[in-house]
């Protein structure tokens, strides 16, 4: 198994100085709430800023007449776009400390709004939601909080900027507060946190404020550092989407076949009994092998190959489970979904490809149930259409089963997308039994 | 009980690889742009570790700007060697003979590579290559996607991109279009050093710091060789010097350094305040804009 390999050093464990795990988060927040200027202060302030990079800030600052370098600058290539009315996207900015690196899904807030979010929000640990002190609970904050849920995001960090405006005023962040848990406290937010901060100035961005004493809780850096999302991953369900079949055609491998992927959701182990889907057949686990050699375990995200003790028919987008716990086997699907095609709206009777995990199939759109608005969360049942950044209940008829889960339980196997046949363009993005719940 | 936490390398490692894996189960013919810089080297280490034990399941390819530095071939071919990958070598300077392109007046083969590229992709039918661009590289890049979409002319329109949700990539094409994969989009310049120490990845000897006769130019230092001899009345000084980005020789800076191992150059990595490409690349200097359009022309 060695001949293909590259000498690679014992145990990589060992000797990495890159230590810590990794935080996805996703920011949200109406534009001019300071979003860039406190991604630029997060970036400064934890120096992963380069000098040339903000030399161009500073010049370009300066050419603008400002007194001092405006951190925006360092995120903000959208700005140029925003006025050319070009299709904003999410931009991913990367900042490490020694506890952790963050991978930032930075979602412009605009008429793109719920397209982007979701996209963001979709691999995000943590949604961080801007809120300007003087405005207020707004329209926007409760949507990017609604779209936070929906999309299953565990942690909701509210920062309640621009203090330095009204005076760092204990009352002014308390009221925020207490407008914000009642209305979350009718969606479904594991974990919710309020930090008082002025990204401008960098009170509680990564240093406590001495403005704020009456703030007992963390600055924003060392809670995105603690914040603890290990429990976060489903280590419960076993589900392997079979990704890739290794079968090396060489004769220094002959009779190797192994099923490549990446584990969804469980801990797998060499000598487990399992059941692979759809062919409903048993059988064990001989070995979970990585190019490093064989693993005692499997969970995820890691990606593995799975070497099984039977010779089972097994293809990309089968499905290895246990056979005690076994996900929905299913041609119907019941979702919430995000369009996001701008050209063409979903219609009832509409056919499209679905990927599922690794499983490509066609759906027709049975029925729309109903159409959510993201503001009111009031429900449509006589939308016959849904547009671009809508969101909706819709029902699927799928050519072949697919092996689900609730989205809830189970963002990698409850999740999938939609592919316009036609364009091949991704349209939407679907929820499997998503909440039905509303505030 | 066991933590069941991935380290950030692992986590990054296995995204990679469930990225490539997807790539070869769903589209016709990829392949792996590979340069012989360090990312290229990381991303056909990965792509090893991808589908072992048996061989990488595509090809390489090298465009060959013919102003290579030969520590960078010999490293290449020790890669082809132990790994059985088959390469495919396009040739710049063919494509300047055959009229193809045309010789730019600065000596840069950066931006005429890219139609020798985009032909040889298309004789061999490649419908998605593989590239080593990452994210952090500068903010032109921070919106890529890890499937980007090029249409028949290899180019890319950033009007005509796809949401990319959870990890389900959509690689669906029509004829003649194709993808560019950048299984490294959420690596930093750290982590691809942290990983390279962590797993000794071979490597040209260039990234490591050694005793270099440069001249300095415009800011730059530039090593004393074929490529960049003495122009008159420069003087040549003896620095402890290494090389961060591996480009055209004839255009690529060296940094001093005395980062003599991949731990040293981790470390100075951590602790260095300047962009890779601000640092080294003579090309790059002239603005974020370029790196657009030469995106938009195809070479990315
Ligand atoms: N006084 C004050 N101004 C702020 C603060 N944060 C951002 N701003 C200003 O608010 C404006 C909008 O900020 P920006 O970061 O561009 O907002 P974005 O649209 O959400 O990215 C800019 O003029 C910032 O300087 C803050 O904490 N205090």
């Amino acid at each position: 198994m060695t001949t293909t390999l590259p000498e690679t050093g014992s145990a990589p464990e060992a000797h990495e100085v890159v230590s810590g795990d990794l935080l996805r988060f996703a920011t949200a927040g109406s534009v001019d709430d300071g979003k860039s200027t406190l991604i630029g202060r997060l970036l400064f302030d934890s120096k992963s800023i380069f000098a040339d990079q903000l030399e161009s800030v500073e010049q370009v600052s300066k050419d603008r007449g400002n007194d001092y370098a405006d951190l925006s600058l360092l995120t903000d290539g959208l700005r140029a776009e925003r006025e050319q009315g070009i299709t904003i996207d999410v931009a991913y900015r990367y900042f490490a400390t020694p506890k952790r690196k963050f991978i930032i899904a930075d979602t412009p807030g605009h008429t793109q709004y719920t397209r982007n979010m979701v996209t963001g929000a979709s691999t995000a640990d943590v949604a961080l939601i801007l809120i300007d002190a003087r405005k207020g609970v707004v329209e926007q904050s409760r949507r990017h909080t609604f779209l936070a849920t929906l999309l299953g995001v565990p942690h909701v960090v509210v920062c309640v900027n621009k203090m330095d405006l009204v005076d760092y005023d204990e009352q002014v962040f308390e009221r925020i507060r207490a407008e914000f848990t009642e209305f979350a406290s009718r969606l479904r937010v594991p974990d919710l946190t309020f930090i008082p901060v002025s990204a401008l100035a960098g009170d509680n961005v990564v240093t406590r404020s001495e403005n704020m004493d009456w703030f007992d809780g963390s600055p924003l850096l060392s809670h995105l550092e603690r914040l603890h999302v290990a429990s976060d991953r489903n280590l419960v369900d076993v589900r392997f989407p079979v990704q890739y079949v290794i079968r090396p055609q060489q004769n220094d491998a002959r009779d190797y076949r192994g099923y490549a992927g990446t584990v969804a959701s469980g801990v797998m182990k060499p000598g487990d009994r399992v059941l692979a889907l759809p062919a409903g057949l048993e059988t064990t686990i001989e070995s979970i092998d990585t190019a490093d050699g064989p693993v005692d375990e499997a969970y995820p995200p890691m990606s593995v190959t799975v070497r099984l003790a039977d010779e089972i028919d097994i293809s990309r987008g089968d499905m290895i489970c246990r056979p005690n716990n076994v996900p929905t086997v299913s041609q119907d699907i019941d979702a919430q979904i995000c369009w996001m095609d701008e050209a063409a709206s979903l219609v009832q009777g509409k056919k499209y490809a679905i990927k599922h995990t690794t499983r490509w199939a066609r759906a027709m759109v049975k029925k729309i149930n109903y159409r959510v608005d993201v503001n009111t969360l009031h429900r449509d049942e006589e939308a016959t259409e849904i547009k671009l950044n809508e969101m909706a209940r819709i029902t699927l008829r799928v050519t072949k089963p697919l092996f689900v889960d609730p989205y809830q339980q189970n963002r990698q196997t409850g999740a999938f997308i939609l592919v316009d046949e036609a364009t091949n363009k991704t349209v939407a993005a679907g929820m499997i039994g998503g909440p039905t719940r509303s505030y | 009980m066991k933590s069941h936490v991935l380290s950030q390398l692992r986590s990054l490692e296995a995204e990679s690889i469930h990225i490539m894996r997807e790539v070869v189960a769903e589209m016709e013919r990829p392949c792996l742009l590979f340069s012989g810089g360090k990312d290229s080297i990381v991303m056909l280490h990965l792509a090893v570790k991808a589908f072992a034990p048996a061989r990488v399941p595509f090809p390489i390819m090298h465009v060959d700007t013919g102003l290579n530095f030969q520590t960078v071939l010999d490293c290449r071919d020790r890669w082809v060697d132990r790994t059985g990958v088959q390469l495919v070598i396009a040739s710049v300077q063919e494509g300047i003979d055959r009229g193809l392109v045309q010789e730019e007046p600065n000596g840069s083969r950066n931006r005429i590579q890219t139609p020798v590229l985009l032909e040889a992709a298309e004789k061999h039918g490649f419908d998605a290559l593989f590239g080593g661009g990452r994210r952090d590289e500068e903010k032109a890049r921070a919106k890529e996607r890890v499937f980007s979409f090029r249409d028949d002319f290899g180019q890319w329109d950033p009007k005509n991109q796809r949401p990319e949700i959870w990890n389900l990539y959509n690689g669906r094409v029509h004829q003649g279009e194709s993808i560019r994969v950048f299984p490294l989009s959420n690596w930093t310049e750290l982590d691809i050093w942290a990983y390279i120490e962590a797993e000794n990845i071979d490597l040209p000897d260039l990234y490591l710091a050694k005793e270099r006769e440069v001249v300095e130019r415009g800011g730059m230092l530039y090593e004393v060789n074929d490529f960049t001899p003495l122009k008159d009345g420069e003087t040549p000084q003896v620095l402890s010097t290494r090389y961060r980005t591996v480009g055209d020789a004839n255009l690529t800076a060296c940094v001093e350094s005395t980062a003599t191992t991949l731990r040293d150059v981790v470390e100075e990595v951590a602790a260095v305040r300047l962009t890779e490409r601000g640092a080294t690349r003579g090309d790059d200097k002239v603005s974020e804009a370029a790196m657009e359009d030469r995106k938009k022309e195809g070479y990315f």
